[in-house]
């Protein structure tokens, strides 16, 4: 594993090398050489499986962070690429040549989140959301609670509690739910 | 060629296009009627009540509860309820649990060619004001706005008992002669399009399935 790890460190820049548990690795990539790295990892280094392919918000960093998730079946290795790319312009290269089935990630992404990957078969057509017309509803500035009431409405006499408010005064109830 | 009636009375079938305008029909939905005498029709009631034949179509986790309903040990054979593949042949629609706005649009379809009498049971809590997808961006929260129910089960999950419990008042209700879910369909017909047409952004079926 170690050596593995600085033969990628040798040819790429790799940081914040994660070892999450036995069996499992994270590392981070910059965006350009991020389709080079998981290139080299499945021809060269065994990595032959596509786990999947998924995205994480960090609005408050402003990035969309992509997980790459490899195994290797001989060493029974799985290894997350991580990839942060911008927010504001949010597109990254295309991997459906090196595993035929990352293109259905990379169109259910597109709808979730919003992430254009150029040269990806049958992106912009519908996958889950049939004729949506807000923002992609994985984004966390989309309120889906607002939407949902204002698009589907509510029957009357639901009661519904928020779950911090309500762990609060289950826990503090002497304080009226005040942490402090 | 289908019979196209006159501009007064029928359906616009607007999200076709012309070239499909000319292969599905516009006309309305009619209302059943009962037999004139009622021996005729409590007797035929009966017999719908014991004849249930469920569609199969599985719409959401609740589903997974109408496979052991099937088996040895709660065998709703008993009660003439069997599963159908197509809707053409079934009188009963279990909504199994939360629907989706993409699984919405295939039960009005499916719901619409089911032939009449034909009864609906919402199974679960998510049907009746959401359940735990009360705040979701893709799952309807009120299921009666877009498809009348005769019967709710509630529940996450209702277990195989309970559908069994349902099933029997459902027939209870059938022989009473207080399933009118598809009538209702029938009268409210644009109250209910209008909810529908609210929440699928993309119409591109008839108006009504024939």
């Amino acid at each position: 594993m170690n050596e593995l790890l600085e033969r990628l460190q040798r040819h790429f820049d790799v940081n914040n090398i994660n070892v999450l548990k036995p069996g499992m690795t994270t590392l981070k990539i910059g965006k350009d050489s991020a389709e080079i790295l998981i290139r080299e990892l499945r021809d060269r280094e065994g990595y032959t499986h596509l786990n999947f392919i998924t995205c994480i918000d960090y609005i408050e960093d402003g990035i969309f962070t992509l997980v790459y998730m490899l195994h290797n079946y001989d060493s029974k290795h799985t290894l997350g690429v991580h990839v942060d790319i911008d927010r504001e312009h949010e597109e990254m290269t295309s991997i459906h040549t090196l595993w035929a089935q990352a293109w259905t990630y990379q169109r259910e992404l597109r709808e979730m989140y919003g992430i254009n990957f150029p040269g990806s078969p049958r992106l912009d057509e519908d996958f889950c959301l049939e004729g949506w017309d807000q923002i992609p509803p994985m984004r966390r500035e989309f309120d889906t609670r607002v939407f949902s009431e204002e698009r589907f409405g509510h029957r009357e006499g639901r009661h519904s509690e928020v779950p911090r408010v309500h762990m609060k005064m289950e826990l503090y109830p002497k304080r009226g739910g005040d942490e402090e | 060629m289908i019979k196209t009636l006159g501009t007064e009375d029928t359906l616009e079938n607007a999200g076709l296009t012309d070239e499909e305008q000319q292969l599905f029909s516009n006309a309305r939905p009619r209302a059943y009627e009962p037999y004139p005498i009622k021996a005729v029709e409590d007797f035929a009631n009966w017999a719908r009540a014991n004849s249930l034949w469920i569609l199969a179509f599985g719409t959401g986790c609740g589903a997974i509860e109408l496979r052991p309903l099937m088996t040895a040990r709660f065998d709703a054979n008993r009660f003439g309820v069997a599963g159908r593949p197509t809707p053409r042949q079934s009188s009963v629609f279990i909504i199994g649990g939360y629907a989706s706005v993409k699984t919405l649009k295939r039960i009005i379809r499916s719901y619409e060619q089911m032939q009449g009498p034909k009864f609906v049971i919402a199974l679960g809590i998510c049907p009746i004001n959401g359940g735990m997808y009360f705040d979701s961006y893709n799952t309807v929260n009120r299921f009666d706005q877009y498809i009348p129910v005769d019967l709710y089960i509630t529940g996450c999950m209702p277990r195989p008992e309970v559908l069994v419990a349902g099933i029997m008042e459902l027939q209870n209700k059938i022989k009473a002669g207080r399933c009118d879910g598809a009538n209702r369909y029938v009268e409210n017909f644009d109250w209910y399009k209008a909810n529908q047409k609210k929440v699928i952004k993309n119409w591109d079926m008839p108006d009504y399935n024939w």
